[in-house]
């Protein structure tokens, strides 16, 4: 029966791509949070994590060991059911994005038609994580925090994708891979320069959309403690945070191949074909920490007006343009 | 044979979430099992080949308008929802009334036609992507249904907006 072994044959692929990616990316988020403390700290002339091995390159590993050890609590009038699953619904919304994202020539879990649309449908789902974590925990801060990252994260996914038509119009395609392989005939490689509004309002709105600095009401710790997760602790608390540093280098990913050229880089690297997208992804990682460590936070008036009153009409000016420059066939 | 199992299982889960759905006391319980009622619906999109309507199904329904639904089911007393009485008092009136429709539905499934086929066969969907063909269609043949919607859509958000601000008025 060789149609059976072929689908079996099939299925293992996917689930070594799979594991292979997961694998990857969880390194990254564990050395992501590092990463963080030290640029921060040497920012403000700190040394950050000293400690735990040479540097305090184990922190991120000693970190992981704790939280997965510590006390479960849950608050009694918590609906159970709900406060278990909102964690779940955060990070299941954050790494499913992740198949489709193409880090190589040929390389993608899912070489899907509407790749750019299914990751606009899997970063929706974050807020819902949020929002029942805000509710279920029963507790005033923890509310708060979910309701306002709700009103945020709504109003900044109109400008993030709107920011992206300008993409879809000069690539023609939705599929990720596509679009990358569209930017090899512009200046660098890359939608960057004529997409320079998009990119903007992608950069702004995808730093909102993943509740950062200094958009980060939602856990703004002055007010609300720690915002939506309050009450949870140890390892439910833990996917929270993995959810969010996913949700970062989902973001930037999506810069990446939407407007920095993908795995395209000046010159090429041998043996190595998802060099160039990592060091962009690092790039753009340490940018997510300079601003953190740079602007202080919005008020939340202010960041609604942001929203809606500049981000939004900005995107859709963009479109206008892109539409004309197509039009009038000025574009390669 | 695969194509028929996935068909069965979006099926039958389609229809017990649907059942939780409206059977929850708590409406926040309900607005989850509509969740992954509306991700359902987007697989059996995906089963025939219509991507970009299963991408649309998530982004729209589940991403924006079932968050608005969790928004204004916070904003209410829920203490207050749990206790209401139910609509339909008498049991058997609605029974009867669902029964019946069924009777219809399965009477009238023997006169069902399947419709002409026209220039988007499978294969030109596979080659053009469904989004493009759907595009295509969607500003060409159907620009005139397309621009009456959106008026009405936009005559929608004017008449909210409308009475939001009246009420801040006065």
């Amino acid at each position: 029966m060789p149609g059976i072994v072929d689908t079996l044959l099939y299925i293992a692929i996917i689930v070594a791509k799979i594991l292979v990616v997961f694998g990857a990316i969880m390194l990254h988020v564990a050395y992501a949070t590092y990463f963080e403390r030290k640029t921060i700290g040497h920012m403000q002339v700190r040394l950050g994590p000293m400690n735990v091995g040479p540097h305090g390159l184990l922190q991120p590993i000693a970190d992981g060991i704790k939280l997965f050890f510590k006390e479960d609590i849950i608050p009694a009038q918590a609906d159970k059911p709900v406060f278990f699953v909102a964690p779940v619904i955060s990070l299941v919304g954050a790494l499913s994005s992740l198949a489709v994202v193409p880090f190589f020539e040929g390389f993608a879990i899912a070489n899907i038609n509407v790749g750019l649309l299914f990751v606009l449908a899997m970063s929706s789902l974050g807020s819902y994580g949020i929002i029942l974590a805000g509710w279920s925990s029963n507790s005033k801060y923890s509310f708060l925090g979910g309701l306002r990252s709700a009103a945020q994260v709504i109003s900044y996914e109109i400008a993030l994708g709107l920011s992206l038509v300008g993409v879809m119009m000069l690539a023609g395609s939705l599929n990720l891979t596509d679009i990358v392989r569209a930017q090899e005939r512009y200046p660098f490689g890359m939608f960057l320069l004529p997409q320079i509004i998009g990119c903007a309002v992608f950069v702004i709105a995808a730093i909102a959309e993943t509740n950062r600095s200094p958009f980060d009401l939602p856990e703004a710790e002055s007010e609300l403690v720690a915002g939506y997760f309050v009450e949870y602790s140890g390892m439910r608390y833990g996917l929270f945070f993995v959810a969010e540093y996913t949700g970062m280098i989902i973001m930037a990913s999506i810069g990446i191949v939407c407007f920095l050229g993908g795995w395209n880089g000046p010159f090429k690297i041998p043996y190595v074909p998802f060099a160039w997208f990592f060091i962009k992804l690092y790039v753009l990682i340490f940018i997510y920490y300079w601003v953190r460590a740079t602007l202080p936070r919005y008020r939340y008036d202010h960041l609604m007006n942001l929203g809606w009153k500049v981000m939004i009409p900005l995107a859709l000016f963009n479109i206008v343009i892109t539409g004309i420059l197509k039009v009038m066939k000025a574009l390669p | 044979m695969l194509a028929e199992g996935i068909f069965i299982y979006l099926a039958a889960a389609i229809t017990i979430l649907s059942v939780l759905v409206i059977t929850r006391k708590n409406p926040v319980h309900s607005v989850i099992t509509m969740l992954v009622l509306f991700f359902h619906i987007a697989a059996l999109y995906v089963t025939l080949n219509a991507e970009f309507l299963a991408a649309v199904q998530v982004i729209v329904y589940a991403g924006a308008i079932l968050v608005l639904f969790l928004f204004v089911i916070l904003l209410l007393n829920l203490k207050e929802e749990a206790v209401a009485r139910r609509y339909v008092g008498p049991w058997p009136l609605g029974l009867m009334a669902a029964v019946g429709l069924f009777l219809a539905i399965i009477v009238s499934l023997d006169s069902f036609v399947a419709g002409p086929k026209g220039a988007f066969t499978t294969e030109v969907i596979k080659a053009e992507t469904n989004t493009k063909a759907l595009g295509k269609i969607l500003f060409t043949e159907y620009l005139y249904p397309f621009e009456v919607v959106s008026i009405v859509l936009l005559v929608a958000i004017i008449g909210a907006i409308v009475l939001a601000k009246k009420r801040l008025r006065s």
